[in-house]
């Protein structure tokens, strides 16, 4: 049986559209080097280091090999991983099944992005087949819209429904330093009239209908890194480690227009596999707080729906109730999410990292306020894919 | 820590250029380790894939060969390197607890790249892309510095194409089996001096795939295991001026290790038979070095004696190694199969009489600034 395994640090970049001031490398090493100061070690304690981003936004070959020297991988062992936007979850799956392994006690993740240097869409667009999808359809925007116009047509959901998850993200987003984007106008305005503005702003354009730029998370230059470590050494690391109770994900791949719009299987099966693994029967009651990866605002109803937190077409009244605000009783995204920074192969890894904060009760101003047992993070990508961990306060059995 | 066995290992060809499309070649692959093993897809827990989304030219380069690896409804991950970095995360995915079994499944279409371009794309956008550096011009680099420092010369370099090629006459799945001499090599046409054609590895097409399993798993498959003893993988600097071109501080590194986890204290004495990543043919002289074969600088001494031939004390790429087929990424688990086959005694014409103990090498990065060292034996 494999080693019990925590997350004992965490350290991001401040987010931001353009990151002018730093190459890749120095982005990165930005990141490991506070992310080895909040765990109180040197990069001479790690023992490996797993790295991810998605090679076609900077235009870089060989990752680990060209960070080598930013990300502290000189004779050390490294690997890469990605897997497109699941890179970050990846990146953190990676790094638990090196500690779990039993093969090393101390393992550095790092993810990151640079989008500002990339054709983001561009970029996409050539993940799908080149002579059936690349003409028709591709790139980010275009798969989201399609799940969401099916989504409103089979539940009568509305641009109001959308704009709520929008709303509850940017007002987190204010309480995250980290995050890139801060709409301060929101500030103290009633939950309704921020809703009004956004799907009345004749300045929010549309980009694929149903989906305006309200809709959709930005592009960020960022990276992230988080210290795993085993349950020999955890304790001594960090007072609350933030362990890792259990992890599953699903690739299936199909051509677009064979996936099902209906629902988003990969991640109820995922979640399902990890509601199985960790005993949680009921996961609204049981799960404190979530650190979701939810790309537009669409995906804050419709898949908390896929992970099981309410039945089919029950998302909006979730929202409207309160019960995924900071205060309520399944508070999503504290920190803003992906609506609010998306450094897309750090994104996953800065839900993981995020969730572990919670954990800790180290969150600062996006602390929730109640006890943390049990927080959720997912990471999706590819072909509507899902990664999903879920981090414990208690040592798992 | 638990034991690790190789149960079933399958390759495609490895052709200059295939019509076969990824995911026709990862099906070939997964199918034929699968039936090695005498198992079936059910009895695969999880998979890892190995692809790098510039050589498929297509971001998300795992997406299009998930249905052909058989990953539906089972947890999936994709490793960008080596083949042997993805067996080791195959590996590690069972040590973990959560998995009995692993399919690791490798693919590359070097065919349908342009292999300078891509490699040129390993080094600085700033200083170095401008000046054309790609993975063979700065190999020759690195032979140069190798010379300086071992006093080898290209001679040496040649009589490791010269073992090579012929070797690969026993080799099915090899690209290109050649009966050459020492002076054919040296008057191959010059690529960058002082690498001549017949020094460089070719441009492959080609997949592999092995599958893994705990002492729980191997009991679902008929095939007898043959059991990982020990790993270790290790980077070094990546800028090339920071490093020792001469001398592979990480390949010592990575072995090492290896060879602390098998228990192994001399092993040129030990293993019986080595498959190296030779992507240019003074490597397998400097990884000789690394490996701890020779003493630094002497590694030119184990070919010209005859050391690492066909019937040499330690035979060294009985398959023809990566100077005979280089399909990038899938080479090094390509190296581990041919491991596995020698210790199983199933590695056909190119078998060595009673190999016990096998060792596979990978390598990622210019000049192999990583690598990942397997020990294996029945």
């Amino acid at each position: 049986m494999g080693k019990r395994t925590a997350i004992v640090g965490f350290g991001q970049t401040f987010q931001k559209s353009a990151r002018k001031d730093v190459n890749g490398v120095e982005l990165i090493n930005e990141a490991v080097t506070t992310a080895l100061a909040d765990a109180g070690l040197s990069i001479r304690d790690i023992d490996a280091i797993v790295i991810g981003n998605m090679d076609h936004f900077e235009g870089v070959n060989y990752v680990d090999m060209w960070s080598a020297e930013g990300s502290g991988a000189v004779m050390k062992p490294v690997m890469k991983v990605t897997t497109g936007g699941t890179t970050g979850s990846t990146v953190a799956t990676c790094a638990y099944y090196h500690v779990a392994s039993g093969m090393v006690d101390k393992v550095l993740a790092i993810g990151w992005e640079k989008n500002s240097e990339s054709d983001t869409t561009g970029a996409i667009i050539t993940a799908f087949n080149p002579i059936w999808e690349r003409p028709n359809i591709g790139g980010a925007i275009a798969g989201l819209a399609l799940e969401a116009s099916v989504y409103m047509a089979n539940y009568g959901i509305t641009e109001r429904d959308g704009a709520r998850v929008t709303v509850r993200e940017r007002l987190h987003a204010l309480n995250n330093p980290y995050a890139h984007l801060h709409q301060d106008w929101m500030k103290g305005k009633p939950i309704n009239k921020l809703v009004d503005l956004t799907v009345s702003s004749e300045q929010n354009k549309m980009l694929a209908s149903p989906l305006r730029m309200s809709d959709m998370c930005p592009r960020t230059d960022g990276a992230a890194a988080v210290v795993f470590a085993s349950e020999d050494v955890a304790e001594k690391i960090a007072p609350i480690p933030a362990w890792v109770h259990a992890t599953a994900n699903r690739h299936n791949y199909v051509f677009i227009g064979d996936v099902d719009m209906e629902q988003n299987t990969t991640l109820a099966s995922a979640s399902k596999k990890v509601f199985e693994k960790a005993r949680i029967k009921e996961p609204l009651k049981e799960i404190d707080v979530c650190e979701l990866y939810l790309p537009y605002s669409y995906a804050g109803l419709k898949w908390i729906e896929d992970i099981g937190f309410c039945g089919y077409g029950e998302g909006p009244k979730l929202l409207w109730d309160g019960v995924t605000d900071m205060d309520g009783e399944l508070p999503i995204n504290p920190s803003g999410g992906v609506m609010s920074s998306n450094p897309i192969g750090a994104t996953g890894l800065i839900r993981v990292g995020e969730a572990a904060l919670q954990i800790m009760g180290r969150a600062g101003d996006r602390q929730v306020k109640k006890d943390v047992n049990f927080a959720l993070t997912t990471g999706f990508g590819g072909c509507f894919w899902a990664d999903v961990m879920l981090l414990g306060k208690e040592k798992p059995l | 820590m638990e034991r690790i066995a190789v149960v079933g290992v399958g390759q495609t060809n490895y052709e200059r250029s295939k019509e076969d499309t990824f995911e026709d070649m990862v099906f070939e692959a997964a199918t034929k380790a699968i039936s090695d093993a005498g198992g079936e897809i059910g009895d695969i827990d999880n998979i890892v894939t190995v692809s790098n989304d510039f050589w498929d030219g297509r971001t998300i380069s795992s997406m299009a060969i998930q249905d052909a690896a058989g990953s539906w409804g089972k947890d999936i991950s994709t490793v960008e390197g080596d083949g042997t970095f993805g067996a080791l995360y195959g590996m590690m995915r069972i040590l973990s607890g959560s998995f009995d079994t692993t399919l690791v499944v490798s693919h590359i279409k070097g065919s349908e790249g342009v292999m300078n371009l891509i490699t040129n794309a390993m080094f600085d956008p700033i200083y170095q892309r401008s000046l054309g550096i790609d993975a063979t011009s700065s190999a020759a680099l690195q032979a140069r510095s190798y010379m300086e420092m071992s006093g080898a010369r290209e001679e040496d370099f040649a009589l490791v194409s010269v073992k090579n090629h012929g070797n690969a006459f026993n080799n099915p799945y090899a690209q290109l089996p050649m009966k050459i001499s020492l002076g054919d090599v040296m008057a191959s046409r010059k690529i960058s001096e002082p690498l001549k054609l017949l020094d460089c590895s070719p441009i492959s097409d080609g997949a592999a795939a092995i599958i893994l399993a705990n002492e729980r798993g191997i009991k679902r498959f008929k095939k007898a295991p043959a059991w990982i003893q020990g790993v270790g993988h290790c980077a070094d600097s990546f800028n090339l001026g920071y490093r020792d071109l001469a001398r592979s501080r990480a390949l010592k590194g990575a072995s090492l290790k290896a060879y602390q986890m098998a228990g192994i204290a001399d092993p040129l004495r030990e293993i019986d038979v080595m498959e190296l990543y030779d992507a240019y043919s003074y490597m397998e002289l400097m990884w000789y070095e690394g490996l701890g074969l020779a003493p630094e600088g002497k590694g030119a001494s184990l070919i010209r004696a005859g050391v690492t031939a066909m019937d040499g004390e330690l035979p060294v790429n009985p398959s023809g190694g990566v100077l005979s087929s280089h399909p990038v990424l899938v080479a090094g688990l390509a190296r581990l199969i041919e491991a596995t086959l020698q210790v199983r005694g199933e590695a056909g014409r190119r078998q060595i009489n009673g190999a016990k103990k096998a060792l596979a090498h990978g390598i990622n990065g210019p000049c192999g600034q990583a690598h990942c060292v397997f020990i294996i034996s029945v």
